[in-house]
């Protein structure tokens, strides 16, 4: 495929992920601090992030799943991943971590149980999709483009 | 000890980078940046670089406190640990908060000084104002953006007094949204470069940051 088709399919493609409201501008900051000198930056947090998180939902579940469930440990991994996924910008996981926070709250196990279920669809929802969006910014790269720089003013 | 920390912290030319380098061997700035979360501290650590400030990042207070020497395990001062021009810490965090870290800090003799920033993704204006009045120069909303940091070490570090009436008049940015940030405002992208000198207008960005030089919050702004 030719870089220019290359590169505007990769412009597409990370516009709709703000479309869709999977990502928010803290993901443009991280972007943004990419350069030259570290053009690795964004995958590498993002790599942090997918190890930390799946830690956490792991930790999560064995945690829900608890005859007697501690709900401040709950609570305590919850918020943990709220900031992560905010720190990248993975706006939906978060807002989903601000309801499952309410349920905790409340004490209603159904509830939290539902919400572990959509935070962890979320999670590798977003996962994929950033996987994918890896995958076409190394194309780009390795086919001597670089990576165009996105001007997110409406959506 | 007191004095070293005073001494690099004097005003610095103009044409120097925000955090103090230039090409003449004159040190960098040094922050400590102290959070519990992995990729919270890539981020932090990534953006106080790409400011040119030297950083040391540890992922708790008990870390903090053992890199400063004030652990109570190590009698003399690390020679690194005297240069610290800034530190930047998480709120909560297991064992030790960034409260309790901040209270260590500004009771010991040989680092009160040093201006304390806190960061927290949660604005509850109880805890702003404890982290305050116990003498934190300035509680950030998470996610930290590079605005924040960038205004922070102008005038932390530069010591810009223009800076600092600026911002003391200002008291808060004018979307003072709550937690949720709506697709519909991203802040225009704003070049990293260390060399910027636009003055950071908060406006189009959904987080608040206080600090002490301004006034009791609006109503506005109501606590989480």
């Amino acid at each position: 495929m030719e870089l220019g088709l290359m590169q505007r399919r990769l412009e597409d493609y990370t516009k709709s992920l703000f479309m869709e409201g999977l990502l928010d501008a803290q993901f443009l900051q991280l972007q943004q601090l990419q350069d030259e000198s570290n053009p690795g930056f964004v995958g590498e947090v993002v790599s942090l992030f997918f190890d930390d998180s799946e830690k956490l939902l792991n930790e999560l579940t064995s945690a829900m799943d608890q005859q007697i469930v501690d709900f401040r440990k709950v609570d305590s991994y919850v918020h943990q991943f709220k900031g992560s996924s905010s720190s990248i910008g993975a706006q939906r996981i978060k807002n989903v971590c601000i309801l499952f926070r309410n349920y905790i709250e409340e004490q209603n196990i159904e509830a939290c149980l539902r919400c572990l279920q959509q935070v962890k669809q979320e999670y590798y929802h977003v996962k994929s999709k950033l996987e994918t969006l890896f995958r076409l910014e190394q194309q780009v790269l390795a086919a001597g483009g670089s990576i165009p720089a996105i001007e997110v003013t409406s959506f | 000890m007191a004095v070293a920390g005073a001494v690099l912290r004097q005003n610095l030319p103009g044409n120097m980078d925000l955090c103090g380098k230039t090409g003449k061997g004159v040190p960098e700035f040094h922050v400590l940046a102290v959070d519990d979360s992995i990729v919270d501290r890539k981020v932090i650590e990534k953006l106080l670089r790409s400011l040119s400030c030297k950083v040391t990042v540890v992922d708790s207070g008990s870390r903090a406190l053992q890199f400063l020497g004030l652990d109570g395990e190590n009698s003399s001062v690390g020679f690194d640990a005297l240069k610290v021009n800034l530190i930047m810490t998480d709120y909560s965090m297991p064992g030790m908060t960034g409260y309790e870290l901040l209270k260590k800090i500004k009771g010991s003799s040989a680092f009160r000084e040093i201006p304390v920033v806190i960061m927290s993704s949660e604005r509850i204006l109880a805890r702003i104002n404890r982290c305050l009045e116990e003498g934190a120069e300035e509680f950030l909303s998470k996610p930290v953006k590079f605005s924040d940091v960038e205004r922070l070490t102008r005038y932390l570090l530069r010591g810009e007094a223009d800076e600092v009436s600026e911002f003391g008049k200002r008291k808060l940015p004018k979307n003072c949204d709550l937690e949720v940030s709506s697709p519909s405002s991203p802040s225009s992208p704003s070049s990293p470069s260390p060399s910027s000198s636009s003055s950071s207008d908060d406006s189009s960005s959904s987080s608040c940051s206080y600090s002490r030089s301004s006034s009791p919050l609006p109503k506005r702004c109501k606590s989480v």
